[in-house]
């Protein structure tokens, strides 16, 4: 009795692991687009940054309606997760708002992956205040390190200038996950920590609601979350490096002018991907509109001389 | 000899009335702060999202226009996810359930497996996400696809699962099994005769209500690399696919105000299905169950 109940036992779980055994042998043939030669499959997988995704979301809707048969899939796991489904090799197209770390370039180069980097669009940090601030006309980014590092010791806005009021600043900005802010780190906090008591979201909406509710608060985003709600936020002009103060807009961010917080977007599409000619369309059908597509969601086109810069590159790359 | 001081009660009658009425108040406030809260909700949701609900945004796909994005590819990716989650968890599940309660011996071993199932349900749901990102996706190679999400989900609420059901299977009277057994009948005999139709209702009211829980999860399936933006329909389980709650987070965190109205849509969509889905089980609950 008991021993052929073992054996019952042993029998279904074998049966099991061979179901889920043939399972995998076809998942394998379906779903694995590494890239490498399938051109029957025509599926094409994106992934990376949230930032990003509005614009490729764009893109591939457009190009969906044009090309029904290929498939576009775009995932959203972050910069930094996109990246590691990339190394994994099951990308083949990474979105980034933020460049490539030397660990990830590392483990690339481990994984024998090779890529190219392609800026599709810009944005501008936008740094904002409450609407009744009448204050504050411009910063530096000297001013804004000194507000936001945990050792500025700046508590009001009169320890950042003198003559503004003596009232306490919230400070609102993104979570230490995403790349917006690691791009204001590294361009205002340098190797500083960020100031403890400042209110971190991942949403950038609870930001600008933050911002919007506090007449002392000050934060900062993504361009399109300042443009959608300009009515209830004021934009501090930024003194650039030609000492001029701008503020961030469609023309200046475009120019360069509103610098340095004009950011490029990115996109890294892995080089042996591109030997697949619905990958190479797709490429090619993203760097064409995307300056279009960017503009539509809310972020800024780079200059057209740019994008077919960016053509050329691809083509040679693809062998065309 | 009197044995009540009623003047002493007297006294003391106003004091326990007050206290009563006060209890009272502070469990009614109680429930009523949860009703309102819910009622708060509801008609938020129900007021940015309603102008939005047509049958086009049943039968688009999503866009970057909001006046045109849709959640078709999302109510078919979760429809797709629960036809795999829920055969596999039903069926994994029951037979726990049944194997500790019917079968095994108690020991130090049931003893552990029980104590790690009860464990198990208070995991947060993106542990269950790393792990089904390292077994199915990458381990068993199964890529994004909807087996790899069926049966992370399946893990995420097969505790549950096989909690309620061994409740379920409990609550039947001991006298039912003693004139089962008195009758000859084995014990495999007894189980399907006797235990699944007295504890059918409870085990589907459980697996309903857990199911519920995995058609609204986000996290597991972020993590396993669920994706956001496609605009075909899956055609079998190795398919990438979206789900509701993904497609819902992704427009809530759109700079445009226009996607948030959307989102509030796609919550009434989701809020329909659960309320579908938990009826179902009430109906299950009624239908089925029989008083001892």
């Amino acid at each position: 009795m008991k021993s052929k109940s073992l054996i019952l036992t042993l029998g279904m779980s074998l049966l099991v692991l061979l179901l889920a055994a043939c399972g995998n042998a076809e998942g394998s043939k379906n779903s694995e687009g590494n890239g490498d030669g399938e051109k029957s499959t025509k599926e094409i997988m994106v992934d990376g940054s949230s930032t990003v995704f509005p614009i490729m979301e764009a893109v591939a809707e457009e190009y969906q309606a044009a090309n029904p048969d290929t498939r576009v899939n775009i995932g959203v796991s972050g910069s930094g997760g996109g990246f590691e489904k990339f190394v994994a090799g099951e990308t083949h197209i990474s979105n980034a708002s933020r460049p490539i770390k030397e660990e990830e370039k590392a483990l690339l180069e481990e994984n024998g992956i090779e890529y190219t980097e392609f800026e599709v669009a810009l944005d501008g940090l936008s740094i904002v205040v409450n609407k009744e601030n009448d204050w504050v006309d411009q910063l530096t980014v000297e001013e804004l390190t000194k507000m936001w590092s945990e050792d500025g010791g700046v508590k009001t806005w009169a320890d950042v200038r003198e003559g503004w009021p003596d009232k306490e600043i919230e400070f609102y900005s993104p979570g230490a996950d995403s790349g917006t802010f690691d791009y204001f780190s590294e361009v205002v906090l340098e190797d500083k920590q960020i100031r403890q008591d400042a209110s971190l979201s991942e949403d950038d909406n609870v930001l600008v609601q933050g911002v919007t509710g506090s007449p002392n608060g000050i934060g900062y985003f993504g361009y399109a979350y300042y443009a959608e709600n300009k009515d209830n936020l004021k934009v501090v002009p930024i003194v650039n490096s030609d000492g001029e103060a701008v503020k961030p807009s469609q023309e200046t961010i475009q120019s360069g002018e509103y610098n340095p917080f004009s950011r490029p977007l990115f996109i890294y599409v892995k080089n042996e991907a591109l030997q697949n000619d619905s990958v190479y369309e797709f490429t090619k059908y993203t760097l064409e509109n995307a300056g279009e597509m960017a503009k539509a969601v809310g972020y800024v086109a780079k200059p057209e001389s740019k994008y077919e810069e960016a053509l050329k590159k691809v083509e040679e790359l693809a062998g065309k | 000899m009197n044995l009540v001081d009623k003047q002493v009660i007297q006294n003391k009658m106003s004091k326990r009335l007050v206290k009563n009425q006060f209890m009272n108040k502070l469990f009614f406030s109680a429930t009523a702060f949860g009703i309102v809260v819910l009622i708060v909700l509801l008609y938020r949701v129900l007021s940015e999202g309603i102008g939005h609900l047509d049958w086009g945004f049943l039968t688009n796909f999503a866009s970057r226009f909001p006046e045109e994005a849709g959640i078709k590819a999302a109510i078919v990716g979760s429809l797709w996810l629960m036809a795999v989650t829920a055969p596999v968890s039903l069926l994994l599940g029951i037979g726990t359930a049944i194997y500790l309660e019917e079968y095994a011996s108690r020991n130090k071993f049931t003893r552990f497996i029980q104590m790690n199932i009860s464990n198990l349900a208070g995991v947060p749901s993106i542990v269950f996400g790393l792990l089904g990102l390292t077994v199915f996706v990458r381990l068993l190679e199964m890529g994004r696809s909807i087996m790899a999400g069926g049966l992370t989900m399946s893990l995420l609420i097969l505790p549950i699962i096989v909690v309620s059901s061994q409740e379920a299977i409990r609550a039947i009277p001991k006298n039912q099994y003693e004139a089962s057994f008195a009758m000859g009948a084995t014990k495999w005999q007894t189980v399907r005769r006797v235990v699944l139709p007295a504890a059918i209702p409870g085990i589907l009211t459980g697996g309903i209500l857990a199911l519920s829980r995995a058609i609204g999860e986000t996290a597991p399936l972020l993590m396993i690399g669920a994706l956001s933006f496609i605009a075909y329909l899956p055609e079998n389980v190795w398919s990438g696919f979206t789900v509701l709650p993904i497609q819902i987070f992704n427009w809530t965190g759109r700079p445009q105000e226009e996607f948030h109205l959307v989102a509030s849509t796609g919550i009434i969509v989701l809020l329909v299905i659960l309320l579908f889905m938990n009826s179902i089980a009430v109906i299950i609950r009624n239908k089925f169950s029989k008083r001892f």
